[in-house]
Order: C-alpha cells, then sequence, then structure tokens
C-alpha cells in the first residue's frame, strides 16, 4: 500500500478517494494569515489539499507569538505570510505552499483578477467593505469563496457563491429505498416465491421482513380496495396481524418486520424537497447548464414517466434476518430493477445532452450511476450575494431572532459584528481597542448599532448592553482557541464544499463563545 | 477624526495582548468569581496545572490551544506511539516521528514553538499513575477515543471529591474535568464539575454500547461483508490458529483475516470485502478528521480557560456538534445522577470497629453493589494494601492482619479507596470505588449518618 493511502485513512473513510482526489486538484487562496487563517489552512495542508496561496502584509509581531502557533520568536520581524507558509510546508511536502506579500485590502482594490487563478478563497478578518468587493470579484470569476472572522469570543463563517449543487449528500438518518408500499412486478413476484405459512420453524423465521411486509401490504390492500393502512387504527391493526403471523416468540425476522412496518405506511412518491429541486427554473437546461441540472432534467422525465411518479431505485437493502441464499436473491432483484433505472436516466441524459448540442458522453457513467443511487438526497445550496444581505436582510427573520430567546445572543453579536466595523470606519480604531476610550467607545458602538438596526428597518429593535459591553471588551482581540474553532468550522466547509460530499452550511454561522448557543442565520 | 491620542499611546509590546482584552478588563457575561486584572493573568500562567489526558487527534490541539490560552503548566499522558494513520490531524507529528511515544513528542514540539510553556509527557497508561499523581492538576482536559479510559478518569477525579455533612460538595475537592470527543463530522465537548454538574458515569447511557453481531449469523447465515470479515476473525483465526492470539496490529495477521474473507464472501456470492473495510471492522476504527479535532479541542480549551479564570460564562453542560448537514450545535443542561456511584457520596459501609483489613477485603466480594474483586485500598492518599507493583505489595501485605479501624487512624468515620476488578456486561473490568466506611458503637457516629447513596 502506498504510503499516503495510509497516512489518509482515517479521512478516506469518510470522503473517499474521489473527495481527496478533489481535494489535491484544488488551489485555494487564504487572506489574512492570523490564527484563524493559520488554522484554517493548517487543517487543510493536514489533510493533503493542492496547493495554498498565502495573503498577508503584516510582520510577525510579539502579539502574535501569543496566539498564532504558526509563527515562532525567532520569525519576529519576518513576513507573516512568508513564516506561516513554511510552517504548512513543513505539516505536508505534498502540499504546493507558496506566499504573497501583500495586504488583502489592497490586493481586492487593485488586482481583482488575481483571484480568478482559485478554486477557492479563504478570506478571514475582513472588514465589510473588502468582504462586499471580494464577494463581487469571485462571484464574477465563479470563484468560491468563504468569509471566516474570530472577534473576542465572537465569530462567523460565511459561505459565498452563486449556487453548489450536491449529489453525494450522505445524510446520516435517511429512509432506505426499499419500496414497501409501492413494490414493482419483479419484488412482487419474489415475494409471491414465499409462504409465509410454510410448516418448517426454520424456514419460517428466515423469511426475510421486506417479503413479509410486501406479502401482507399485499392482502390488506386487496380487503382494502387497492389502499394501504393510513389511519391510526388501520396501522394498528396491521401490526397486530404481523404479530398474529409469528409462529415462535424469538422470530427476529417478525419482529423487524413489526418495527419496519412504517415504510409500508410511507407516502409513495418524492419528497416535497426533491419536487423543488425538479421544479427549479434550472431545469431548462441549455448548452450553458451544468451536469448536474441535465441529469436532474432526465431525473424529471424519469419521474414523470418511467418511474411512476418515484425517483430511480438506490438498489441497496439494510441487513436483515435471512438465510444467505434468500438475502442475496433479494439484493439481486432491489439491484436489478436500480441497474434498469439507471439504464433510463442515462438514455434520458445523454439524448438531453444532444439536444442542447453537447457531446452526450461527455457526462460519465460512474457520475450518472452515482446521481441515480442518490437521486433521493440531492441538495442545491444557493447564497445571497453579501452586499444584498447587508443591504436588505430578510426582515422577518431578522426581527424574529431579535425577539426569539435562543437566538439574541447569535443575532447580536451579528449586528455588532457589523456594528464594529462602521465603527472603525469612523474613528480608525475598532471599538475597545485601546484600554483608554472603553466608556466612549461603548457608547458609541451601542448607538452605531442602534442606527445600523434602523437603517435594515428594525426601528424598535435594541441589543442588550451586556453585549455591547462584552463586544467592547474583546477589543478586536483575536483568541486562539476561538479562532482554531471558527478556522476549523472555515476547513471543514472547505472540505464539503470541494469534495461535493455533505452539505455545507447556508446562511450565516454565528459562533458564540460566551455560553456556546451558537446559531445559524438565514438573512 | 477623533482619539488619534489612543492610537499613539500603543500599549507595551506583549505575546499577552489578544488574552489580555479578556482577562484584564472587567466583563458583565462573567463568571461569579471573575477578578480581572495582570494578577489574574499571572496567577494563569503561574499556578494553574492542567493535565491533557490523550496525545492523539484531540490531545495534540489541546496542548496548542492551552498553551496559546495563557496556561503555562502542562502535563501530558499516552500510551501510544505515533502511526502512520495519524498524520492526517496530529499535527504535532511528522512521518519521521513514527514509533516515537505521543505523549514526549508533542510535549517537545509544543515548547519548541511556544517560550515559557513547560510540558511534562508521560508515556505511560493511565492506570500506571498513582490516583495522586491526578489530585496535583487544577484541572483535567481528556482527548480520548475510548470510554473505559474516560471512565477511568472520571472515576480517579471524582475520588478527591468530598461532602460536608449535609452531603454538599466541598469545593475545594471538586476536580474539574472538561471532556472531548469526535467521529468524523460530529463531536461532542462538556465539562464536568463532578457534585455539581452530571460526570460522565452520571450520563453513561450516552455512549450505547456497541452493537456485536449474533455469533450463528457469522456461522450459518453471513449477508453483509462485515459478517464475513468478523467470521474469519472470530471463528475461523481461533480454529486454524489455536492459541495463538489474533494481533490487530500485525499487517500478517490482518491479511490473513482479509483473504479468509475474501473467501468465505466469495462462496456466499457476498460482495463488498476489501482490505481497507476490513481493517476497519476488525479493528473498530473511527473515521478522523482535522477539522473536528481541532473545532472539540478548541471549545474544550476555551472552557478550561473559563473555568481556570472564570472570564466568561461556563458551557452548561454538554456541547454536541455535527457538520455533515450543514451545521448543527446544541447544548443541552444534564443532571446529575443524584445516586451515582462515582460522583455521589458514596456506598456507606457500616463496620464493627475490630474488622482486619483482608476481611473488610472479603466484605467487598461480597458486597451486592460492589462485587469487587482483588481489590487495593487507599486511605487519604494512604496505601493500605495494594495489589501491585510487587514491591508494593509486600510492603503493604502484613496490613491484612490489622484492623481496618487502627489503619484508618481510629477515626469513627471516614472515605476508603477501593481499586479493583468488577465484572460488567460478564467482561471484567478495573474500578475504582468510594466506600463511606462508618464505625458501629463509636462515639461521634448516630443513626443520623444515613446520607449517602447506601
Amino acid at each position: 500500500m502506498a504510503e499516503p493511502k495510509v497516512k489518509y485513512d482515517r479521512q478516506l473513510r469518510i470522503w473517499g478517494d474521489q473527495g481527496q482526489a478533489a481535494l489535491e486538484k484544488s488551489n485555494i487562496c487564504l487572506l489574512n494569515c492570523g490564527p484563524t487563517g493559520s488554522e484554517t489552512l493548517k487543517n487543510l495542508v493536514l489533510g493533503g489539499i493542492g496547493s495554498i496561496t498565502v495573503v498577508d502584509g503584516s510582520k510577525v509581531e510579539v502579539g502574535d507569538l501569543g496566539n498564532n502557533f504558526l509563527v515562532d520568536e525567532a520569525s519576529l520581524g519576518e513576513p507573516k505570510a512568508k513564516i506561516v507558509c513554511s510552517f504548512l510546508q513543513e505539516l505536508n511536502d505534498a502540499v504546493k505552499a507558496k506566499y504573497i506579500e501583500e495586504y488583502p485590502d489592497k490586493l481586492i482594490e487593485t488586482n481583482p483578477s488575481f483571484f480568478s487563478q482559485f478554486t477557492l478563497v479563504v478570506a478571514t478578518q475582513l472588514v465589510e467593505s473588502s468582504m462586499v468587493k471580494l464577494d463581487k470579484i469571485c462571484r464574477e470569476a465563479n470563484v468560491i469563496l468563504i468569509f471566516a472572522r474570530s472577534y473576542g469570543l465572537a465569530g462567523f463563517v460565511r459561505i459565498s457563491l452563486k449556487e453548489h449543487t450536491v449529489i453525494e449528500s450522505k445524510p446520516e438518518h435517511f429512509l432506505d429505498d426499499l419500496r414497501l408500499n409501492n413494490p414493482w412486478p419483479e419484488l412482487k413476484r419474489f415475494a409471491e416465491g414465499f409462504e409465509l405459512n410454510v410448516h418448517d420453524p426454520v424456514a419460517h423465521k428466515h423469511i426475510p421482513y421486506v417479503v413479509i411486509l410486501v406479502k401482507m401490504a399485499d392482502e390488506w390492500a386487496k380487503s382494502h380496495g387497492g389502499r394501504l393502512p393510513s389511519t391510526r387504527e388501520e396501522k394498528k391493526e396491521f401490526k397486530e396481524l404481523l404479530k398474529a403471523g409469528m409462529v415462535a416468540p424469538d422470530e427476529d425476522n417478525y419482529k423487524e418486520a413489526m418495527e419496519s412496518s412504517f415504510k409500508v405506511f410511507a407516502p409513495r412518491g418524492i419528497s416535497s424537497e426533491l419536487q423543488l429541486i425538479l421544479n427549479d427554473s434550472s431545469v431548462e437546461v441549455d448548452s450553458s447548464s451544468s451536469d448536474f441540472w441535465v441529469l436532474v432534467a432526465a431525473l424529471k422525465d424519469f419521474v414523470a414517466n418511467e418511474g411512476g411518479g418515484e425517483a430511480p431505485l438506490e438498489g441497496s437493502i439494510p441487513d436483515m434476518t435471512s438465510s444467505t441464499e434468500q438475502y442475496v436473491n433479494l439484493q439481486n432483484i432491489y439491484q436489478a430493477k436500480a441497474e434498469a433505472d439507471f439504464l433510463a436516466i442515462e438514455r434520458m441524459a445523454r439524448n438531453t445532452l444532444k439536444k442542447i448540442g453537447g457531446d452526450p458522453n461527455s457526462i460519465p457513467r460512474a457520475t450518472i450511476k452515482s446521481f441515480c443511487k442518490n437521486a433521493r438526497k440531492l441538495k442545491v445550496c444557493r447564497y445571497r450575494p453579501i452586499e444584498d444581505e447587508f443591504n436588505s436582510p430578510n426582515l422577518s427573520e431578522l426581527q424574529k431572532y431579535l425577539t426569539d430567546e435562543d437566538h439574541s445572543f447569535a443575532v447580536g453579536i451579528y449586528i455588532l459584528l457589523r456594528a464594529v466595523d462602521r465603527f472603525a470606519a469612523n474613528y480608525n480604531r475598532f471599538p475597545g481597542q485601546f484600554d483608554s476610550a472603553m466608556d466612549e467607545d461603548i457608547a458609541r458602538l451601542k448607538s452605531t448599532s442602534i442606527s445600523l438596526l434602523n437603517e435594515l428597518g428594525c426601528n424598535s429593535a435594541t441589543l442588550a448592553d451586556d453585549l455591547i459591553n462584552e463586544m467592547c471588551r474583546f477589543g478586536a482581540s483575536e483568541l486562539h482557541a476561538v479562532a482554531a474553532l471558527v478556522g476549523g468550522i472555515a476547513s471543514q466547509e472547505v472540505i464539503k464544499l470541494i469534495t461535493r460530499q455533505f452539505v455545507p452550511i447556508t446562511g450565516t454561522y454565528i459562533f458564540n463563545g460566551i455560553d456556546h448557543k451558537s446559531q445559524l442565520l438565514l438573512l | 477624526m477623533a482619539d488619534t491620542s489612543a492610537q499613539i499611546q500603543q500599549q507595551q509590546p506583549s505575546r499577552s495582548r489578544d488574552l489580555d482584552k479578556l482577562l484584564l478588563r472587567p466583563g458583565n457575561l462573567v463568571g461569579p468569581r471573575f477578578e480581572p486584572g495582570a494578577e489574574l493573568r499571572d496567577d494563569l500562567q503561574e499556578f494553574a496545572k492542567v493535565l491533557v489526558v490523550g496525545a492523539g487527534g484531540l490531545g495534540c490541539e489541546l496542548l496548542k490551544d492551552l498553551a496559546l490560552s495563557g496556561f503555562r503548566n502542562l502535563d501530558v499522558i499516552d500510551m501510544d506511539r505515533i502511526e502512520v494513520t495519524n498524520l492526517n490531524r496530529q499535527f504535532l507529528f511528522r512521518l519521521e516521528d513514527v514509533g516515537k511515544p505521543k505523549a514526549e513528542v508533542a510535549a517537545k514540539r509544543v515548547m519548541e514553538r511556544i517560550s515559557g510553556v513547560n510540558i511534562v509527557p508521560h508515556f505511560c497508561r493511565i492506570e500506571d499513575k498513582e490516583i495522586e499523581f491526578y489530585n496535583d492538576f487544577s484541572i483535567i482536559a481528556l482527548g480520548l477515543d475510548s470510554i473505559e479510559a474516560r471512565s477511568y478518569i472520571n472515576t480517579v477525579a471524582c475520588s478527591f471529591l468530598e461532602y460536608d455533612s449535609d452531603d454538599n460538595p466541598r469545593e475545594e475537592t471538586i476536580k474539574p474535568m472538561v471532556d472531548g470527543g469526535t467521529e468524523g463530522f460530529k463531536g461532542h465537548a462538556r465539562v464536568i464539575m463532578p457534585g455539581i454538574t452530571p460526570c460522565f458515569e452520571c450520563t453513561i447511557w450516552l455512549f450505547p454500547p456497541q452493537v456485536k453481531f449474533p455469533l450463528c449469523t457469522l456461522a450459518e447465515t453471513p449477508r453483509t461483508a462485515a459478517h464475513c470479515i468478523e467470521y474469519a476473525h472470530l471463528i475461523k483465526w481461533d480454529e486454524v490458529h489455536r492459541g495463538v492470539p489474533f494481533d490487530p496490529d500485525n499487517p500478517e495477521n490482518m491479511k490473513w483475516v482479509y483473504d479468509e474473507a475474501v473467501k468465505r464472501a466469495e462462496l456466499f456470492g457476498i460482495p463488498g470485502v476489501t482490505y481497507s473495510f476490513t481493517q476497519g471492522v476488525v479493528k473498530n476504527i473511527i473515521p478522523a478528521i482535522a477539522s473536528t479535532n481541532a473545532i472539540i479541542s478548541a471549545a474544550c480549551a476555551l472552557e478550561t480557560l473559563k473555568i481556570a479564570t472564570e472570564c466568561s460564562k461556563t458551557l452548561s453542560n454538554y456541547l454536541t456538534y455535527n457538520g455533515s448537514e450543514g451545521l448543527h450545535t446544541k447544548v443541552t443542561e444534564f443532571e446529575r445522577d443524584k445516586d451515582c456511584l462515582v460522583c455521589g457520596p458514596g456506598i456507606r459501609i457500616e463496620l464493627d470497629p475490630s474488622i482486619t483489613l483482608q476481611k473488610f477485603m472479603d466484605l467487598l466480594e461480597e458486597h451486592p453493589k460492589l462485587r469487587l474483586s482483588k481489590a487495593s485500598v487507599t486511605h487519604r492518599g494512604k496505601n493500605l494494601y495494594m495489589q501491585a507493583p510487587p514491591v508494593l505489595e509486600e510492603m503493604t501485605r502484613s496490613n491484612l492482619t490489622l484492623s481496618l479501624f487502627n489503619l484508618m487512624g481510629k477515626l469513627p468515620k471516614d472515605i476508603v479507596h477501593v481499586n479493583g476488578m468488577t465484572s460488567k456486561n460478564d467482561q471484567k473490568t478495573s474500578c475504582l470505588r468510594k466506600l463511606r466506611v462508618v464505625f458501629k458503637g463509636i462515639d461521634g457516629v448516630t443513626d443520623m449518618d444515613t446520607a449517602g447513596g447506601a
């Protein structure tokens, strides 16, 4: 076994070779390498990200030694970007690491085309005005952008890009795709091959529960005008019937059938979440459409026609009490159906590609296979431009957060993190940055936050004085533990975005290090 | 543009530049005994002593985070050596460190980079240390991946806890713990204040036991790749290698199990047996990534700083984290189990003053709540009898025939700690128990002493 495979073993078990390959191909830019930025990259470099470019214009100061592990005493006075970059290189020599000694704000101002070379930009500790400018640049260039900021015991992480689509969303709890409420002919026929009243007790206790439920549901439907149990009483009755079918108390297959009976009661067809994706205007594909939307168009076609209202079958079954032979046969039934569904989707997708003037073979089979297997779990994440959110946040959500006890600190931090930037723009320092002007700063931050709330349309809203005090106490400090946490989240989001697996954060994640009641705000 | 004077009046450059904002300035959202000032910072640096248990994914992060959060006196204990599979997250280790003790390399690396920090490594099992070793720390931070190890440290920390006559915990005996754990994109961080917030044992149900496959499934009706692997690992291995234990760290052993699993899978037409999956099943490998470890450790380090300084509110008391689908964090305030054997006031045992230490130990084996064999007994940090090491056993053996009452300094009642073996789910596990020994008929003891979980 090659060394990298062993080294990355514990993460390959999460995102697999494909996810790892995507990470190794990516090119990441970090803006500002204080502890928040340094910790973000540290986690990514360890995981084997392709290449990194560290951008920072400052020199290592004494204060940096107390909050950033990636600089040390010997590097005092040296360019911070250079020092951080060389330590990161030491962590993993497979990563291509370089640095640029330049202030990010200046780069954003003078050289916007610089950013288009990257897969993703992690922008840390930027003030509002720079965030807005960078967001426009990255959207224009189709570069993924993640903002991260640590501020005293508070912080935030916000992703920005037009759209992120996920095939392998890998939800933890998701109903398996057994079609017990809507079996196709081959599954019905397979079930018919079993006799529930079989006399051999060994055979009886090895009938797979899928078979038990398909047969019992069929019987029920016959005596109920084709309907499945739907009312509470009917469901209870159905379970009683299952129980009555047991011939010995130790029959695990019947216990499994009772526990899984809800799968018979579940509504047929696709989820409302998937329906929303099928209804999206992007389904009207043209030559500029992404593979994802071409496949969704095929899926929509499939659901409406061959699928009879259902998505393609996933094709895998959970373990269940059964003899080996019957289990393997059952698995084959599911796999055959999944394969047939896949072929239908593939045909539709290739036709669609031809229709929009593309190469009909441009989407690899493996991608289509994965799409079919995960069709019920597709995700589409969209992000508002930062400027839109800043100028006109979702007012009803904002007002809800402001009056909700669980959200009050988080939304307070959100507003105050914006207010400190306004404060800084006006007074050339962050509130509480210097000991001498604390009282004055508290009063000024309070009025700044009130006028910001007014501008956003929350006229009567105020923030807790304690929180305003606290924000001044923080004085724009970047505490290592907070930076490690915020940077940890930022790196996790980078991984999800680059591997196109799992679901990235939508909205703004506000870190509340005071009592850890952090929140996701959708504004 | 006002206040340019404030910018001119720059503060002295200090390593503590950022931390000082939190430690030197008064605040409203802080702990009840927060006393901001340079003294607080200096005391933190000089007197606070934290033990980091585990120098793995969490431990490496914890050491760095604590060293950059004002702590200067740290110890780290870990029995493991560095492996290649650690390198994707345990950032203090390099390829050339593989095979070296984790605790030693981790301590060295952090001290090299952060001057003024002293980290003492302990390359040993947590059980190898005397109980009193653990009493030397202000706070214990746990970065572990095993329930057994957490349970052990928890029991040790709770053994220092004393209760007053009203069954209220005596504050100076509370040994705070901060515990983190991760699995893939998920994790938890919690604060344990023995006697005040639930201890690990109070909420042991949060860690459900691992599900094992029935042997008959493995032997007769395998259906999945895991069944084939476990058959090779648990049944076939013993059949073929009679008496030779399977060593999961031996690549040849692993390869053998893999080959056997492949054969069985082919025989039954079962797909999915790979070498990597075989390792995962046999070693029960928990997937681990740098980011989750960083997040959970940082939360733990932050709470450690808060416990030491009260510079903010404390996590109360359990944070769950899940980053796989968006990001979900939740704080739950769990409740103590008042009858908890570990952090509760202890099991009350009434004894005749004439009882010998040996007879007392026999009693422990019979006691329905204890069933504790091979006991080592300590009283106020003094070893009354030790099963091991042999030197100590020999030194304390003569105590066995002496009266326990005399050995305990003729106190009418006191706490005794016993360390030994007990059965849990048919498995022998080591455990430590706290007993409230009361001698019958001695002045000062009345029937009023009925407190506790007896």
